[in-house]
This record gives C-alpha cells, sequence and structure tokens, in this order.
C-alpha cells in the first residue's frame, strides 16, 4: 500500500512523458489542421517540413557553438531558433508560389493538392537528407537534468526516482507559451479573426473584403514558427533523425483529425489525448500494481495490454474509431 | 521504355537489367491494382503497403513446412484464440443488431472488446511464448502448409481482399483524402501486427529460404545441358581464348553469370503471364458495360445513385479488387526475394512510390498503368548512377578531394527522392492525367 512510490512511478513513466509528447504532437497537429482549414488540403508533407526546420536550426546551433556563443545552462538551440524560422517560413513561401499557389488559383480539388504534397514531401526529405545526412544527431547542450532520479531518491527517501529532463520542461513551457499566443492572436486580432472567417466561409470572407494573399502569407508564417519550433523541441528532446519525422507524421495527423480537423484547439487537445492514450495503453503495470495491491494479490506478468510495439497502432486505432464514430473530432472540425 | 532497359542491359550487365525488369513488372501489377482503384472509381488507397504485406505473408504460410514441435506447443491454444475473435465479432454484431443505437448500447461493444482483448491476451500468452521457443533461431512461429509457392500468389490476393473487405466497410464513406489518411494509418495497423507477431510470421527475425518455382542457380550450374548451352551461346567469345585451362576458366565464369540470367528470365517469363492475364481482364472490364458504369459513378455519384446503381456495393467490389491485385504482387515479390522481411514494407518504398507510378503513367489507363510501374521503378534504380554522372559533370572543374563535392557524392542515394519530387511535381502540373492519359470513348 505504498501509494506516494506509485504515484511517483506514474508520475515518472507515464505522465511527464506523455506530457512532453503530447505538446511536440500538438505543435505538429495544429500546423496541419491550420493548413487544412485555412488552404484545404491534408498537407503529406508535415514531417519532412518539420525535420526541414529543425535542419536549419541545427545548422545554426552549430554556427552558433563554432562562434563560442553559448546560453549556458539553456540549449543554444534556443537562439537558433528564431533564424532557423526566418529561413523555414522562406522555404515555405517559396513552395507556395511554385507548387501550391497554381493549384489554389484554380480551384483543384483537395486531392490534388494532397498529391501535390507528396511531391513537395519527397523533394524536402532528399533536400534535408542531402544537406545534412540521415544520421542521428544531437544538438542538446546545457543542463540535461534539472532533478536526476538518484538526487530526488535522495532528497525524499522514496524508492521510485522522478527524473525531470530540461528539455520536457522547455518543450511544456514553451508549447503553452506559443498556443496562447497563437490563440490570443487568432481570437482577439483583427488578422486573426479574418483568418478564422477565410477558414470558416471563403467566399463570404472574400465578400467582407478580407485579401486571400495576406490570410495564405499570415497561415504559411505561422505554419513556419510551428514547424520549426515543433521539429527544434522534438530533435532537443530525442534527437533529430529525418525518417523519424517522417513516421512522426502519422499521429501528428491522427492528432489533428482527433481533435477535429481544422480547429486549432481541438488539434491542441487531441495531441495530448493522442500521446496520454499511446504510453497508458502500453505501459506495463506490474510494479504499479505491486505498489497498490497488498503482496498476496501481486501480478506475475507485466499487466501490459498491449506490447509497446503497438504504440503507434493505438493512436490509429484510436483515429479509425474516432473517423467511425465522431468524424468531426472531438471539438467539431470541418465536416467530411 | 524497353529501349532503356536493353541499354542498360548493355552498359552495366545483363543481371542488372534483368532484375530491373522484374521489378518493373512486379511494379506494373502493383500499379494496376491501385489504378483500378483510382481510375475507375476515383478511390484514393494508401495502405498498398499492407496488401503487399499480406500477399508476402500468405507466401510464407503457404509454402513454409509445418513446424511440428511448435504446432504441439501451442497450436490448440492458439486456434481456440482466434475462435474466441470470431466469437468477439459475432457477440458485437449480436449487440448491433437486437438495440438500438445508444449511449448504453456504445459502452456495451466497448466493453466486449476491451474485455475480449485481455481475455484473449491472458489465454493467448503461454502458448505464444511456447511457440517462440521452439528453435527460435531458425523457426520460433507455426510455419506454413507447404505447398508449391505458386499457389501463394491467389492466396494473397485472397488475404488483400479480406483486408480490403474490412477496411472498405470501416473506411470508404469518407471523402478522398480522409480515405487516404485513414487506409494509410490502417496499413500501418497491419504491418505493426505482422512485425511483432513472431508466433505466426517471425516477426523482425524474418523468414528466409523460401522454396521457389524455377531452379536454383546452383543446381543449374552443375546440369549438362546448362552448361552446353552457354558454351554455344558464347562460342565466339570463347574460341578466341586458346589455353584450355583459361577456356574452363572462363567457361565457369560465363556459366555462374548464365545461371543468374537464366533464372531471372524464368521468374520474367511466370511475371509476364500474370501481367498480360491481368492486363487482359482489366482491358476486357474497362470498356465493358460494368467498366462503363464504375466510371459513371465515378464522374457523377448523384447520378448514377438516382439511375439506381449501388454506389457503396460497388466502390467496395473495386477496392477489394484492386487490393486483391496489389497482394498478388506482394506474394510474387516475396517469391522472387526468396525471404519475407516485415521491415522492409515502408510506406515511402511501397504506397507513395507506387502512387507517383499510377500519376505519371497516367490515371485510368492500364496501359498508363504499365508504363507508369515501368518507367518509375527504372528511374528509382538508375537514379543513383545517373545523378553520378550529373554530380561528376557539373563538379568536373573541382578537385577530387573537394569537400562539396565529396559531400555531393555521399548523398547520392537522396537524388533520387528528388527526381521523384521533381518528376510528380511537373506532371501534375504540366500533364496531369498522366502520361497515358485515359481514352474517352466518343460515341
Amino acid at each position: 500500500m505504498d501509494f506516494l512510490n506509485a504515484i511517483i512511478l506514474l508520475l515518472n513513466y507515464i505522465f511527464l512523458p506523455a506530457l512532453t509528447y503530447g505538446s511536440q504532437l500538438a505543435l505538429g497537429a495544429i500546423f496541419v489542421t491550420l493548413i487544412y482549414g485555412i488552404l484545404r488540403f491534408a498537407n503529406f508533407a508535415t514531417g519532412d517540413m518539420m525535420a526541414f526546420g529543425t535542419m536549419v536550426t541545427i545548422l545554426f546551433t552549430w554556427y552558433f557553438q563554432s562562434l563560442g556563443i553559448s546560453l549556458g545552462v539553456l540549449p543554444t538551440a534556443l537562439i537558433a531558433i528564431p533564424f532557423a524560422i526566418i529561413l523555414t517560413i522562406g522555404y515555405m513561401l517559396l513552395v507556395d508560389k511554385f507548387v501550391f499557389r497554381y493549384y489554389r488559383a484554380n480551384k483543384s480539388p483537395p486531392v490534388q493538392l494532397a498529391m501535390v504534397s507528396i511531391g513537395v514531401m519527397f523533394i524536402t526529405q532528399a533536400m534535408v537528407r542531402i544537406i545534412i545526412g540521415p544520421a542521428d544527431r544531437r544538438f542538446f547542450d546545457g543542463e540535461k537534468f534539472i532533478i536526476k532520479a538518484g538526487e530526488f531518491k535522495e532528497m525524499t527517501g522514496l524508492n521510485e526516482g522522478l527524473a525531470i529532463k530540461s528539455s520536457q520542461i522547455i518543450t511544456i513551457f514553451v508549447t503553452v507559451v506559443l498556443v496562447s499566443i497563437l490563440f490570443w492572436f487568432l481570437n482577439k486580432t483583427k488578422t486573426g479573426k479574418s483568418m478564422r472567417a477565410f477558414s470558416d466561409n471563403e467566399d463570404l470572407a472574400l465578400l467582407s473584403g478580407i485579401d486571400p494573399k495576406k490570410v495564405v502569407m499570415i497561415t504559411w508564417i505561422i505554419a513556419g514558427i510551428l514547424a520549426t519550433i515543433g521539429g527544434a523541441l522534438y530533435g532537443l528532446d530525442k534527437s533529430f533523425k529525418p525518417f523519424t519525422y517522417f513516421n512522426n507524421m502519422l499521429p501528428i495527423f491522427a492528432a489533428a483529425i482527433v481533435g477535429g480537423i481544422g480547429n486549432p484547439f481541438g488539434a491542441f487537445l487531441g495531441g495530448y489525448v493522442i500521446a496520454f492514450s499511446e504510453i497508458f495503453l502500453t505501459y506495463a503495470y506490474k510494479k504499479f500494481f505491486m505498489y497498490i495491491l497488498p503482496i498476496s494479490m501481486e501480478p506475475e506478468t507485466l499487466v501490459q495490454l498491449l506490447s509497446t510495439d503497438y504504440k503507434f497502432a493505438v493512436s490509429f486505432s484510436i483515429l479509425v474509431i474516432v473517423l467511425l464514430y465522431r468524424p468531426n473530432g472531438i471539438f467539431k472540425g470541418k465536416v467530411l | 521504355m524497353l529501349g532503356l532497359i536493353i541499354l542498360v542491359g548493355i552498359f552495366q550487365s545483363w543481371n542488372v537489367a534483368l532484375s530491373i525488369f522484374n521489378m518493373c513488372l512486379i511494379s506494373a501489377v502493383m500499379t494496376m491494382g491501385a489504378n483500378i482503384q483510382w481510375g475507375y472509381a476515383g478511390l484514393i488507397n494508401f495502405g498498398l503497403m499492407g496488401y503487399a504485406a499480406l500477399g508476402g505473408l500468405a507466401a510464407v504460410l503457404i509454402s513454409v513446412d509445418p513446424v511440428k514441435e511448435a504446432w504441439a506447443a501451442g497450436g490448440f491454444n492458439i486456434l481456440m484464440c482466434l475462435w474466441l475473435i470470431v466469437v468477439m465479432v459475432f457477440a458485437i454484431r449480436f449487440v448491433l443488431k437486437s438495440f438500438e443505437k445508444s449511449k448504453f448500447r456504445s459502452y456495451g461493444i466497448a466493453a466486449i472488446i476491451i474485455a475480449g482483448i485481455v481475455i484473449i491476451r491472458i489465454t493467448s500468452e503461454p502458448s505464444i511464448e511456447a511457440i517462440e521457443g521452439v528453435n527460435p533461431a531458425t523457426t520460433g512461429f507455426l510455419g506454413g502448409l507447404g505447398l508449391p509457392i505458386v499457389f501463394s500468389w491467389i492466396v494473397g490476393a485472397f488475404f488483400a481482399a479480406g483486408l480490403a473487405f474490412v477496411v472498405g466497410k470501416v473506411a470508404l464513406g469518407l471523402r478522398a483524402d480522409y480515405l487516404a489518411i485513414a487506409t494509410l494509418l490502417i496499413s500501418e495497423i497491419v504491418i505493426a501486427i505482422i512485425k511483432h507477431e513472431d508466433w505466426l510470421t517471425r516477426g523482425v527475425k524474418n523468414v528466409i529460404g523460401l522454396d521457389r518455382p524455377v531452379p536454383y542457380e546452383v543446381e543449374l550450374q552443375t546440369k549438362e545441358w546448362f552448361i552446353n548451352l552457354v558454351a554455344k551461346f558464347n562460342f565466339s567469345k570463347l574460341d578466341l581464348i586458346a589455353s584450355i585451362s583459361d577456356k574452363q576458366a572462363a567457361l565457369n565464369q560465363l556459366v555462374i553469370e548464365g545461371s543468374s540470367v537464366f533464372v531471372k528470365l524464368c521468374y520474367s517469363g511466370l511475371f509476364l503471364i500474370v501481367v498480360l492475364a491481368l492486363l487482359i481482364v482489366t482491358q476486357k472490364a474497362l470498356y465493358s458495360p460494368w467498366g462503363r458504369m464504375m466510371r459513371a459513378i465515378r464522374d457523377n455519384e448523384e447520378a448514377a445513385n438516382a439511375m439506381g446503381k449501388n454506389v457503396v456495393k460497388q466502390h467496395l467490389l473495386i477496392f477489394i479488387l484492386g487490393s486483391a491485385i496489389v497482394g498478388i504482387a506482394g506474394a510474387m515479390l516475396v517469391t522472387q526475394d526468396g525471404l519475407f522481411t516485415p521491415g522492409s514494407y515502408r510506406p515511402m518504398r511501397y504506397t507513395f512510390l507506387i502512387w507517383v507510378m499510377v500519376i505519371v503513367g497516367g490515371s485510368g489507363n492500364n496501359f498508363g498503368a504499365i508504363l507508369g510501374g515501368f518507367a518509375v521503378w527504372f528511374l528509382w534504380i538508375e537514379a543513383a548512377p545517373i545523378a553520378l554522372f550529373l554530380i561528376n559533370l557539373f563538379t568536373a572543374g573541382l578537385g577530387d578531394t573537394h569537400s562539396l563535392k565529396i559531400h555531393l557524392i555521399e548523398s547520392v542515394p537522396y537524388f533520387r527522392y528528388l527526381m521523384m519530387g521533381m518528376g510528380l511535381l511537373l506532371i501534375m502540373r504540366y500533364r496531369p492525367k498522366g502520361i497515358l492519359p485515359e481514352k474517352i470513348e466518343i460515341k
């Protein structure tokens, strides 16, 4: 009956990782949902655009590190991110001008735009791998742990340690701040409201005098910011490998659709829903039950509902179930 | 197109040319399957890798000999669990039919599913461990039926059709790009199951040494008639060599190469039969009343519905047929390779590449599908040598140790993605219907 140990176990192995992973997914999901809602197509180049932003961040980080600039306990990448954002936005605007604009002007069906985004995906993948290579890159410098598991055990005398990595706290903090600014922008400023109007009903918005070119440009700017920060935070927390970013695109899509596609707040929550369910359903609860139940009822097996190989399968299954029973998502998004 | 392949044969080697040709044939089959779904019915199926994997799984399950100890250890238990799954499905159907739609019913179904998963996990775990414990280095799984591998091509089609039936029932009501995402994710789930369930597929340990429908190279190299054939073919070359021992050595080398070429030609023959058969069937279907009905549904679904055509049923039928064809291709691929690697089924390599083939070749046109399969696969394979050639051309001025040149040469494998992307974008912009567009009959 060791409740404190059990709670620390859950915090360490479930809550903290799920909050971090959920934040990373949430940023990507808002990226997907904004492009879907305003530009009206499913962007299959999402993972690779995030990889592109992260790649530029890494290049700038290396440059700053070579110049001897550093932030001490915080990772140098934080200084590099603003510069990376500018370059990523530039790339996205270029892609929009040369690729997507033609189909938007011709009012092509969303299917064609999705196919074209696959072409963009191929090209972006190629560019990232040609420029920085496919290998694993770790670019976190600075204090890695805020509290180490051993220190925690010493401080509290408990059996279970709680390790808090600084990248986790940075991720959660930056996500919350960024998303708050984004929602303030979308809800309170005139430009944000015009974007939401454009997403809701394009014809009426155009009639009201909203400039579509400005809306599109601002969408890509916000998308660039989200992609770069989301990708960089994921890379800081885990590591940068272009292949992983492509694979991550699928849970991001799942998160966006579960939350209600076209609805940024839904995407934000969807990220956490997916992350928490992935980790909840694939964690081995044996130790947890050992702390909670009396010794006679201790479980023998791992008490793991689904193996960790099925992590992605869990989020996809949730998506399929949502698509069947509640296709608009948790918060009513665009109708299918 | 064939001319290009012959060029490769002359410049690089006949072996390479033939292996490209065989893969082109397999890709052509996959593209035809995807084309049926997209061109005839306007359905986007991004789950192609799942169906190819199921085809490969069929190849394993049909041709590998059964592992008797594994069956003795856990076979009965596994069958019990399969029965439990069937019971669960029937229970859900019963609940769905007898109760009205309500929150109660949804919770009931969810409870059945969760309870079912838990029960199945608990009952199957000891038997799975037992099966995987039987000689895990070489087997560790249940094995198959031990039949000739060519049967698996048809069984693969059935496996893929089965999955397509389930996916179709679930996902076909969705709009185009949602269908794409849903099929992509469902196929990821299927691959995850195949990778993980070692007791069925050996998972990531892979299955090697599958049976072949064609002779083995080593056997051929010892057969009299084959050696004589190679000698006759290369008569002029061998005549130029003077000494007997050199001649023998050269002949041996030629026999080894020749056996490889011969085996590949055998595969080509088998694959050509499949491609031609499929082409004839699909062409006949295209210009039949059924084909016209499918195109009518694709072009104006509401009108077709108003005319009394059961759109849902026809879409499901096309979905199943197209996926079955991709399953055949998956079985063919595993047959040719002789090994089944679940880890190699990645979306980039299968789903997206095949869709590039469909779009580039021409959607709605079977010849376009075959052309797309050939052209894109050829570009995919030859992109690396072509890129190397171009890089050397453009950086001829820089020295050999220049860092940029070295970096570019190291990145040569990734130029194929660049070429694929550029190709796709150019085609979609300037020739959106593909190289061979759909022929529209005007009566």
